[in-house]
């Protein structure tokens, strides 16, 4: 017998918490690669006297999408034209971006990347035959002139477990340990009671005491990443947590700032990538350092046959460039299995043979050879073991050796995200210089800059990494080094604002009563059933989660249907979320770590709710492969070859969607 | 691949504030159970199997166990990490082994350079630390 009903885990949530109030000019929301990038440099703006604070939901140390590791940095410009940069992302996200924004970060990120290799960043070099070095062998710097080692014509190859800790350590020291609040989420942002969109502060909790704390700032800077299990996973049981993103990542950077009226861009947009089946390993140095190709189940190398460059004609200008668009790549994917031509292979055998082969032909000796090919194993096992370890734990478990057996891939579920190869977000102004477009509209949400480089349309309101939208492949450098230009307007932003003292509509009790809703409605209810997580009066948040995913999964075109929706569905879909929004007012939290649950899947469903109305508005199919709508199943760039902004009013509460002008800066004949 | 904890090797960080793995899993999956003065993972669906928590663990009692949705039983990828470098161990369902040694980190640790008391040279422009001279689009 299970009574009497308890709390789940270890840290019980009380009625009562304690509320603790704080006062800074500065507050950033987040502890991944953008928050580090403006914990480390707003120290070399910032006056003596500014008051700086970060909360992270989790320890900077590991916190964020390069929690576990990275195997390679995969913005780093180099060589390279930025301008060359920005016709890649414009042309991989289906010329719907914000050129301005993707210039502006490929002119700041290779100091980051430089930083992290002198912080102790192994990062490999090619040595003076063009053979592979490991990061940790003596070579010159990247500053120096060291070669990396390339793969793609933007990514390098790094020895990258540490990697976050490495760039965490001098975020720290910068901002000073006494004013990083770790295991604090941070769960609203709050708008000044006097003068109009003005942040004025934010709240949120301890996930290791019963404490709620108020902040008051000038300035906020929300970053903490996109959003995960949003859409049923392929993996419903204890796999469910091996998420392509990372899972901890609940949209929280969209809600926040939509909720306090910041607009929104191309909240459409998602991520569906193609990776190993079930164990999500990445397939980026696979097909860029090892060669590898695809195969369908018939063992056709169906990449370059003749149907399909009919069908990426299709698609032009996007489908002309010598490297397909991620989401045409997945299109075609898709009607191979489709066609019941699956599975889809990653013939990793065939790419690690010709290796060998190579090596061979050219006159090495076998004992070579093995010699070599052990450094090459170690590099394909690397890949994996730095980011992305439970594929390898899939490997051993299924006793795959990629030299002798390829592996399936998959496209995933869908993900929401800024920074990768996707480009929903929030929409931010552009540097203040003379090249980026000077839009007679009275509306911020029209415009490409306001006098804050990626401030939101609130005041005081910034974002960067996966928050900015319409401008993705930024990666982990490209999120470090947009945090570090965040810091520096947001110091800026002080000094102009000196006289503006921030207060909140509502006291402290008022908020924390609201954050702890949960928990007493938790405490009201749970002796009234005989299965605590079985009551009339309150739902878990775990069960919300699933039905958020149902509801998605089968009317927001997700894998149940092979990414396929319609205006119809999306309907039904938007009623779901409605009742679900309504109903997670009734989630209950017996614990801490529950109430943290609790307030992700809040941020969840509005999220995905943004998403599915755009979907909605948009009437074409932008990014097949991503998603399609049956109603709307081509790209047309005539009458879509804009951005669609939303704003939520916090006064009246409602939601606009509206065509946004989507303006050229770099060339377009050619368009690559 | 949820981490789970040997209980003959994990002492609860002796009691200390926090756990080593409390203080590290992004996740906020880790707890101590306070009466047996032992962790647990209380969430193994939302484990990211990122091994943060084994990495750090001092008594070496995480570990990690497949998925049981989709990973055969018997394997097991298993780190020791030092300051400078990572071994790992992998063994396969049918008992072969590999080891893989890889480098993490070419400078010690806290001596990453975060140029406290450099400052900047004009809030105005658009230049931040070490930075000169930016380009604009052709």
């Amino acid at each position: 017998m299970a009574l009497p009903n308890k709390p789940l885990g270890e840290l019980p949530a009380v009625v009562d918490p304690e509320i603790k109030e704080h006062e800074c000019d500065v507050l950033i929301v987040g502890g991944g690669m953008a928050a580090c990038g403006t914990a480390f440099e707003i120290k070399k703006w910032a006056p003596d006297d500014l008051k700086i604070i970060l909360c992270d939901k989790a320890s900077m140390e590991r916190s964020g999408a390069v929690a576990q590791g990275l195997s390679a940095i995969n913005t780093y410009i180099g060589e390279n034209p930025i301008e060359n940069y920005v016709k890649m992302v414009r042309n991989d996200l289906m010329g719907v971006v914000r050129e301005d924004l993707i210039y502006d970060l490929g002119r700041h990120v290779d100091e980051s990347v430089k930083l992290f290799e002198e912080w102790g960043l192994p990062i490999w070099k090619k040595d003076a035959d063009g053979e592979n070095l490991d990061g940790s062998k003596p070579a010159a710097t990247l500053r120096e002139g060291g070669q990396p080692v390339r793969t793609g014509k933007w990514q390098i190859m790094i020895n990258g477990e540490s990697y976050k800790c490495i760039v965490a350590e001098p975020a720290k020291t910068a901002l000073g340990e006494e004013n990083c609040m770790e295991r604090v989420f941070i769960v609203k942002m709050l708008l000044d009671k006097n003068k109009p969109n003005q942040i004025a502060g934010a709240v949120g909790f301890s996930t290791r005491e019963n404490c709620v704390h108020v902040f008051k700032c000038k300035t906020a800077m929300v970053a903490c990443g996109g959003a995960v299990n949003i859409f049923r996973p392929r993996s419903t049981g204890e796999g469910k947590g091996r998420a392509w993103y990372p899972v901890w990542n609940a949209g929280s950077t969209y809600t926040m700032c939509a909720q306090v009226g910041a607009t929104l861009t191309m909240m459409e947009n998602r991520f569906t990538p193609a990776r190993f089946k079930d164990g999500y390993g990445p397939v980026g140095a696979w097909f860029l350092l090892f060669k590898a190709k695809v195969q369908n189940g018939l063992g056709e190398f169906y990449a370059n046959s003749d149907a399909v460059k009919d069908e990426l004609e299709k698609f032009m200008p996007y489908g002309a460039s010598a490297v397909t668009p991620t989401c045409l790549r997945n299109h075609l994917m898709l009607n191979e299995l489709k066609a019941g031509r699956g599975p889809i292979f990653m013939a990793t055998d065939v790419a690690l043979n010709a290796f060998l082969d190579a090596r061979r032909e050219a006159g090495m000796d076998e004992k070579a050879v093995k010699k070599f090919w052990k450094h090459l194993e170690s590099e394909a096992w690397e890949d994996f073991l730095d980011m992305s370890v439970g594929q390898a734990g899939l490997w051993a478990g299924a006793n795959i050796e990629p030299e002798k057996v390829g592996s399936e891939i998959m496209p995933t579920e869908p993900y929401m995200l800024g920074s990768h190869s996707g480009c929903c977000g929030i929409w931010t102004s552009g540097p203040e210089e003379a090249w980026v477009p000077d839009v007679a509209n009275e509306s911020r949400a029209h415009k490409y800059k306001w006098g804050y480089n990626r401030m939101t349309t609130v005041d005081g309101l910034f974002t960067a990494g996966d928050g900015v939208g319409a401008s993705g492949h930024k990666f982990s450098s490209g999120s470090h080094a947009e945090g570090r230009i965040v810091a520096k307007q947001m110091v800026k932003f002080c000094r102009d604002n000196a006289d503006f003292t921030p207060e909140l509509a509502q006291t402290a009790q008022e908020l924390a009563d609201e954050i702890y809703a949960p928990v007493k409605l938790y405490h009201e209810h749970v002796g009234k059933t005989t299965a605590a997580d079985v009551n009339p009066n309150y739902c878990k948040p775990a069960g919300i989660m699933m039905r958020l995913m149902k509801a998605t999964d089968e009317y927001g075109g997700g894998v149940a249907t092979y990414y396929m929706t319609s205006g119809k569905l999306l309907g039904i879909c938007l009623d779901l979320l409605r009742m679900l929004r309504e109903d997670a007012e009734k989630m209950a939290a017996g614990d801490l770590h529950e109430l943290m649950r609790c307030w992700e899947n809040y941020h969840r469903i509005w999220c995905v709710e943004s998403h599915i109305r755009h979907i909605e508005f948009r009437q074409e199919s932008r990014y097949p492969g991503f998603y399609y709508r049956s109603d709307f199943p081509t790209c047309d760039d005539e009458n879509w070859k804009v951005f669609v902004n939303s704003t939520f009013d916090p006064a009246t509460k409602e939601w606009k969607c509206e065509k946004v002008e989507c303006i050229n800066i770099v060339e377009t004949d050619p368009w690559i | 691949m949820p981490s789970y904890v040997d209980p003959e090797k994990c002492d609860g960080c002796k009691g200390g504030d926090k756990t080593a793995c409390m203080y590290i899993c992004p996740n906020d999956l880790m707890v101590l159970n306070k009466e047996e003065m032992k962790a647990y993972n209380q969430e193994p669906d939302a484990c990211w199997e990122c091994y943060s928590c084994v990495k750090i663990c001092p008594q070496g009692a995480i570990a990690v166990r497949g998925y049981d949705d989709f990973v055969p039983m018997g394997g097991q990828v298993h780190p020791m990490r030092s300051s400078d470098s990572i071994m790992w161990t992998v063994k396969f369902r049918n008992g072969n082994l590999k080891r893989f040694k890889f480098p993490i980190r070419t400078t010690a640790e806290g001596a990453a350079n975060a140029y406290v008391g450099d400052k900047g040279a004009n809030l105005d422009d658009e230049c931040l630390l070490l930075e000169s001279d930016l380009p604009t689009p052709k």
